[in-house]
């Protein structure tokens, strides 16, 4: 009799408790974002692709000293200097293995010039190997800026890891 | 003799596009509402609202390669697609799908054929699509293959006997096996078989999801053990023909019930076939809404409440149904 009861209570109130359920969830707004269309904003702290910041007047920051090539724990970097025409250094090539990288930052830690430092970006995929290997100028930050979207990034940068103004 | 011939042609060919536009349309209203009721979207790309989808679908598996493997046995493997999709198609033969009406000056039933035993031809059929699971099954000569189909065979031929039983009631009360009439009598809302046969309803819509093979008693396809179960072999059109069977089979429960216990094309204002679509279209979203709300019965589990609950209960429904009318008279 017991057990009768018990079925006659599942198959009247809680199987149709349990339907209500997928039905309120029917109404609700799905979780799902539309990826490629619409695209998350990224977390403030997020690190993503590399960039080479510049000066104001358009000069590049890296000075080439290899800080970053030492920091990198996946020796994701290579670099070799030269001379520019005014007599400072500066990269003649810096490279950065995308393959390797496993973006922890630690160059934009490491580097004393605030040159590097972790974008928001995050698409990178690509069907050739040789296209992971960044050059300078696929990270160099275009010089005459028409807005400023990485005065933030550098903000961020010196309020995280305490570098002074 | 001849207007006859091309009337019911006419009525067949319009049927059968019906259905089968039907069942293609049904696959997105179930990847759409599972979606929803997962927080999900759904398929979005193809055409506004995904409306393109079923076509994309059709398309793709069209061309996909037609897989033979090696040991299967041939014939039957390549028949048993045909005979699980066919009786789904046979049953509507005698569902009425709308009022009596004229086209060209001839008067047409809205019914293919008003067969006098069209409840027991329904049944009838139905149950020989079950062969074409098993002989897919057993001419796949895979393990997961042959044990959807056994499965199926079990729980059609348990399913049956309540499923059989669940109707009679109605049938007891109606006093005809035509589809036709039942339709007629039941043109006031109060008159509607579910208000005379609450329970029967309840055990009919039951045994019409197991009969189906459709969640939660779904073991002959269940993913998480049998692969894909009795299709698990198929690939290319051949899939997309069980494929559409099982919608098929959905469409017939849906139509079927709504006519035995929904006054089918019944209803004010809206004109009858609206009122039959309709009926049959809540009926669809009843079966993916219990999809997404219960998990997949055991196998011992199915077998008991088979045996051991819905038959009992068909039996005494029948019983307490059958002394009522005697009483009356």
């Amino acid at each position: 009799m017991k057990e009768i009861i018990k079925a006659v209570i599942n198959v009247f109130i809680e199987m149709p408790r349990g339907m209500l359920v997928t039905l309120k969830h029917l109404f609700k707004k799905p979780v799902t974002l539309d990826y490629p269309k619409k695209k998350k904003p990224m977390a403030p702290r997020y690190r993503g692709r590399h960039y080479l910041e510049r000066y104001d007047d358009g000069t590049e920051r890296c000075v080439c000293c290899g800080l970053c090539a030492a920091a990198c724990p996946a020796d994701a970097i290579y670099m070799e200097p030269e001379e520019s025409d005014n007599g400072e250094r500066k990269a003649k090539i810096y490279e950065i293995n995308l393959l390797r990288c496993i973006f922890c930052g630690f160059c934009e830690e490491a580097c004393p010039e605030e040159a590097v430092f972790l974008g928001q970006e995050y698409e990178f995929s690509s069907s050739t190997r040789d296209s992971f290997i960044w050059k300078k100028d696929d990270m160099l930050v275009p010089h005459p800026r028409k807005d400023n979207p990485f005065k933030k990034i550098i903000r961020r940068v010196r309020k995280v890891y305490g570098v002074m103004e | 003799m001849l207007e006859v011939i091309i009337i019911s042609s006419i009525k067949v060919i319009v049927v059968v596009i019906a259905v089968l536009t039907a069942c293609a349309y049904a696959t997105l209203l179930e990847r759409k509402v599972l979606g929803h009721m997962q927080n999900r979207l759904g398929p979005t790309y193809a055409g506004p609202y995904a409306l393109l989808q079923p076509i994309a679908d059709g398309l793709k598996l069209i061309f996909k390669e037609d897989l033979v493997l090696n040991n299967i046995e041939k014939t039957t493997f390549t028949l048993a697609p045909i005979i699980a999709f066919v009786p789904a198609l046979l049953s509507f033969a005698v569902v009425p799908f709308a009022a009596d009406f004229e086209m060209f000056g001839y008067p047409v039933t809205g019914v293919i054929s008003d067969l006098n035993i069209g409840i027991l031809w329904v049944f009838a059929v139905t149950s020989l699509g079950i062969y074409g699971i098993v002989l897919a099954g057993w001419s796949s000569s895979s393990k997961y293959s042959l044990f959807g189909g056994l499965r199926s065979a079990a729980q059609m031929v348990s399913y049956e006997v309540a499923y059989g039983l669940s109707i009679i009631g109605v049938i007891l009360i109606a006093n005809t096996l035509s589809m036709r009439e039942l339709v007629d009598q039941q043109a006031n809302i109060w008159d509607w078989y579910i208000f005379k046969q609450p329970f029967g309803f309840l055990l009919f819509i039951t045994c019409a999801v197991a009969e189906t093979n459709r969640a939660p008693f779904d073991l002959p396809e269940a993913e998480s053990e049998l692969v894909a179960g009795y299709h698990t072999d198929y690939s290319s059109m051949k899939f997309s023909t069980f494929f559409i069977a099982e919608y098929a089979n959905m469409l017939t429960v849906a139509a079927v019930a709504t006519t035995i216990f929904f006054g089918g094309w019944q209803g004010p204002i809206l004109p009858p076939i609206i009122w039959f679509c309709i009926k049959v279209f809540i009926f669809m979203f009843c079966y993916i809404w219990l999809r997404a709300t219960f998990p997949r019965f055991r196998y011992d589990q199915l077998m008991n409440f088979g045996w051991k609950v819905l038959f009992p209960l068909a039996l005494l429904n029948t019983m307490i149904t059958a002394a009522f009318v005697m009483l009356k008279g």
